[in-house]
C-alpha cells in the first residue's frame, strides 16, 4: 500500500472514532427511552404508539452504526422484516410487526454494550494519536515550563533538555502507531456491532428469499413480455409476408400462360417479399440471441458490437473461455444497453469496454468521456440492465458525475465452464 | 467455371448446385461440413469456393474459419461466404490477408439470381463482393478515418466495397466513368494508398473501409 493511502485511511479512521464517541453516548438515552416505552406499553393505546416510535429511532441509530461499519470495511446488512401489508403506524398490525421481529430485540440488546464499546474504542482511537501529537508538539511547552514534574513516554520526569528532545521520536512513533492502528480499532468496533446488528442466519435466509422472490417475479415478467413480443413480431411480420408470398406465387402461376410479362413482375415481387421476410426473421433472431454471440461467444460478440457503435470504441477482454450461455447472453445485452446509452445520451467522443473474469464473477465496465450526469432512476435502459443482471444475482453500479466521465460497472457471479478451443480451422 | 460448394442444408445445397449449373458453372464438389472443405479445395483447386458461414460440426463460424484457413494454405483462393446474417467483423477477417478474391453475402441475396452469379464471377476473378448490408452498417458510423472523404467519395467507396466496376458505379450513381475514376483516385490519395496496380488498391481501400 502507498504510504499516502496508509496515512489517509488512518486519519479517516481517527475522524470516524471522533464521531463514534458522541454517537455511542447517544445510545444511553435511547436505551432509557426504550425501557420507558416498554414499561408504558401496559397502558392501553399508549404502548401501541410509543414503543414502535422509539423502535424506529433505535433503528435509525442502528442504521447509522451499520453505515459507519460499512465505511470501515465491515458491511452489515439490515436484518429487519419487511412491514406487513396494510400496516399503519399506531395500529396493532404495525405493533406486532415491530415486536415479533427478533432484530428489534437484538438492536435493543446492542444499545448498552454498543455504547461501551463505542466509547472505549473511540477514545482509544483518539488517545493514542493525541498522546503522540503531544510528544511531537509539546517540547517547546516543556522547555518553557522547565518543571521537573513533567515527563513524556518512557522518561519521567524529564530533567535535561536532551531527555526532553527524546519526546520527539517517541511522539512520532506513538503518533504513527496510533494512525496505523486506528482502522483496526474501527473495524473491531464494527465487528462487535455486527454481532448484534447483523442478520442472524435465519434472518439472512429470509432476506435472501424475499430478494429472490422479487428478482424471480421480475424475470418471469420480463420473459413473458419477451415471448409476447416475439409472438407478435412473428405474427405481424414474417408470417404475413409468407402468406402474401404464397398468394403472389399462386397468382403468377395462373398468369404464366396468359400474361408471361405480368407473371414475371409478380415473381419479382414475390422475391422482394421473401427477402423482407428473411430480414424480419434476422432482426428477430438478433434480438433473442445474436448469431455472433452463438458463434464467437461474449468476447467476439462484444467486439462485433463495438464495430457497430457509431463512435470509436476500444474493447479489452480477459476471459478464460466460453461462459454459460445464459450468462453470456445477459452480459451481452447488458453491455449492449450500456453502450447504447453512452452513444445515445452522453455526447461522448470515445467509449471503452472492459471485460474480465475473477474466477467467481464476470466483471464488465463500460466507460465514456461524455457529459456524465446519467441517472438510473431516469433511464429505463439502466433499470433494464439492473433487472437483467438481478436475475443472476448480478449488480450494476454507476458513476456519472456532471461533466463526466460515466462509468457503468456490472458484475455477474458465475464460474466459467471449461475453456473451449476455438472451432477447428478445417484441417481435421 | 469450377465451383466447390460447402452448405450443410441439403435443400440449399441442391438449390445452389442447380442455380450455379444453370449459369454455366460446374460444381465439382459439394461438402456438408467444415473439416471436409479444405481437402476438397486442395484436391479440386476450383475457380471459386462458395461457403456457408455456419457448418457442422460446431455450427458456429466453422465455414468462415475453414475459408480463412483455406486462403492461408492456398493464397488468393477465391472464396464467397454466405451467411444468414452479416457481421462487419467477419468481413474484416475474411479480407485481412489483403489478397482480394473474397466475398461475403447474405444468403437471401441468392434469390437475386443474376446479381448472385455476378458476385460469384467477380470473386472468382479476384474482386470483392461485400453485402450492401455490411456496407450499410459501416456507413451508419459517424466518425472514422473516412471522415476526410466527401459524401460522394464515400458513396463511390461503398459501391467499390460491394464489388462494382468503375462502369457499374458510374451507371448506378448517374455520373460519368471519368468522374468515377477521379473520385477513386481522390479516395486512394486520402487514404494514403501507394501507387501500385489498381485492383490491389481497390482491395486495400475496401479493407480500410472495413477496418474503421
Amino acid at each position: 500500500m502507498d504510504s499516502r493511502d496508509w496515512i489517509r485511511d488512518g486519519l479517516r479512521a481517527v475522524l470516524s472514532g471522533l464521531i463514534a464517541i458522541p454517537l455511542a453516548v447517544l445510545n444511553l438515552p435511547l436505551f432509557g427511552l426504550s425501557l420507558a416505552a416498554l414499561v408504558l406499553s401496559i397502558v392501553p393505546g399508549l404502548g401501541l404508539l410509543l414503543f414502535p416510535g422509539i423502535t424506529l429511532l433505535v433503528r435509525a441509530r442502528a442504521d447509522l452504526a451499520r453505515r459507519l461499519a460499512g465505511r470501515a470495511g465491515v458491511p452489515i446488512r439490515r436484518p429487519y422484516l419487511p412491514p406487513p401489508e396494510r400496516a399503519v403506524a399506531g395500529g396493532w398490525r404495525y405493533y406486532k410487526w415491530i415486536v415479533t421481529d427478533p432484530a428489534t430485540w437484538r438492536d435493543f440488546a446492542w444499545l448498552v454494550p454498543g455504547a461501551v464499546a463505542g466509547v472505549v474504542l473511540g477514545a482509544l482511537t483518539l488517545a493514542i494519536p493525541a498522546y503522540g501529537l503531544e510528544g511531537v508538539l509539546l517540547i517547546p511547552l516543556w522547555i518553557s515550563l522547565g518543571t521537573d514534574w513533567y515527563g513524556y513516554g518512557a522518561i519521567w520526569p524529564i530533567e535535561t533538555v536532551g531527555e526532553g528532545f527524546l519526546s520527539l521520536p517517541q511522539g512520532a512513533l506513538i503518533l504513527s502507531v496510533g494512525i496505523a492502528v486506528a482502522p483496526y480499532l474501527r473495524r473491531f468496533d464494527a465487528h462487535f456491532g455486527r454481532l448484534f446488528l447483523g442478520p442472524t442466519r435465519n434472518a439472512e435466509l429470509r432476506l435472501r428469499v424475499s430478494e429472490l422472490t422479487v428478482t424471480r417475479a421480475d424475470t418471469v415478467d420480463a420473459q413473458a413480455a419477451e415471448l409476447r413480443r416475439i409472438e407478435r413480431d412473428l405474427h405481424d411480420g414474417a408470417q404475413v409476408r409468407l402468406v402474401s408470398l404464397g398468394m403472389t406465387i399462386g397468382l403468377a402461376e395462373e398468369m404464366v400462360e396468359a400474361d408471361p410479362a405480368g407473371a414475371r413482375k409478380l415473381l419479382a415481387e414475390a422475391r422482394e417479399t421473401s427477402s423482407a421476410a428473411l430480414a424480419d426473421l434476422r432482426h428477430l433472431v438478433r434480438g433473442i440471441h445474436p448469431p455472433v454471440l452463438a458463434e464467437r461467444g461474449l468476447d467476439g460478440a462484444v467486439r462485433a458490437l463495438a464495430l457497430a457503435v457509431p463512435i470509436p470504441t476500444t474493447v479489452e477482454t480477459a476471459l478464460p473461455g466460453r461462459l454459460d450461455t445464459p450468462v453470456e447472453s445477459a452480459a451481452y445485452f447488458a453491455v449492449a444497453e450500456a453502450l447504447a446509452n453512452a452513444t445515445r445520451h452522453s455526447f461522448a467522443r470515445t467509449t471503452q469496454v472492459e471485460l474480465w473474469h475473477t474466477g467467481s464473477a464476470l466483471l464488465m465496465r463500460v466507460s465514456d468521456d461524455g457529459l456524465g450526469g446519467a441517472d438510473p432512476s431516469g433511464g429505463s435502459g439502466l433499470r433494464g440492465i439492473e433487472r437483467r443482471l438481478a436475475a443472476f444475482d448480478g449488480t450494476m453500479s454507476l458513476s456519472s458525475p456532471p461533466g463526466g466521465p460515466t462509468v457503468v460497472t456490472m458484475e455477474l457471479p458465475c464460474a466459467s465452464s471449461s475453456p473451449k478451443i476455438t472451432p477447428s480451422s478445417g484441417t481435421g | 467455371m469450377r465451383v466447390v460448394l460447402a452448405e450443410d442444408h441439403a435443400l440449399l445445397r441442391d438449390g445452389l448446385t442447380r442455380l450455379l449449373t444453370a449459369h454455366g458453372c460446374e460444381v465439382v464438389a459439394a461438402v456438408d461440413n467444415g473439416p471436409a472443405l479444405l481437402p476438397a479445395l486442395i484436391e479440386q483447386r476450383p475457380d471459386v469456393a462458395v461457403v456457408d458461414v455456419r457448418l457442422p460440426p460446431t455450427f458456429t463460424d466453422e465455414g468462415l474459419q475453414a475459408a480463412i484457413a483455406a486462403r492461408a494454405r492456398i493464397p488468393g483462393m477465391p472464396v464467397l461466404v454466405l451467411s444468414q446474417h452479416v457481421e462487419p467483423l467477419y468481413a474484416r477477417e475474411l479480407l485481412s490477408d489483403r489478397a482480394g478474391g473474397a466475398g461475403y453475402l447474405l444468403k437471401d441475396r441468392v434469390s437475386h439470381v443474376a446479381q448472385f452469379i455476378d458476385a460469384v464471377r467477380r470473386v472468382a476473378s479476384g474482386g470483392t463482393a461485400m453485402d450492401p448490408e455490411v456496407v450499410y452498417q459501416l456507413l451508419a458510423r459517424r466518425q472514422s478515418p473516412l471522415s476526410a472523404l466527401t459524401a460522394r467519395e464515400r458513396e463511390v467507396l461503398g459501391q467499390m466495397a460491394e464489388g462494382r466496376s468503375n462502369g457499374a458505379i458510374a451507371t448506378k450513381l448517374f455520373i460519368g466513368e471519368k468522374a468515377v475514376s477521379k473520385h477513386i483516385n481522390n479516395i486512394f490519395t486520402k487514404l494514403g494508398l501507394p501507387v501500385s496496380d489498381d485492383d490491389n488498391r481497390r482491395v486495400l481501400a475496401v479493407l480500410t473501409y472495413l477496418n474503421t
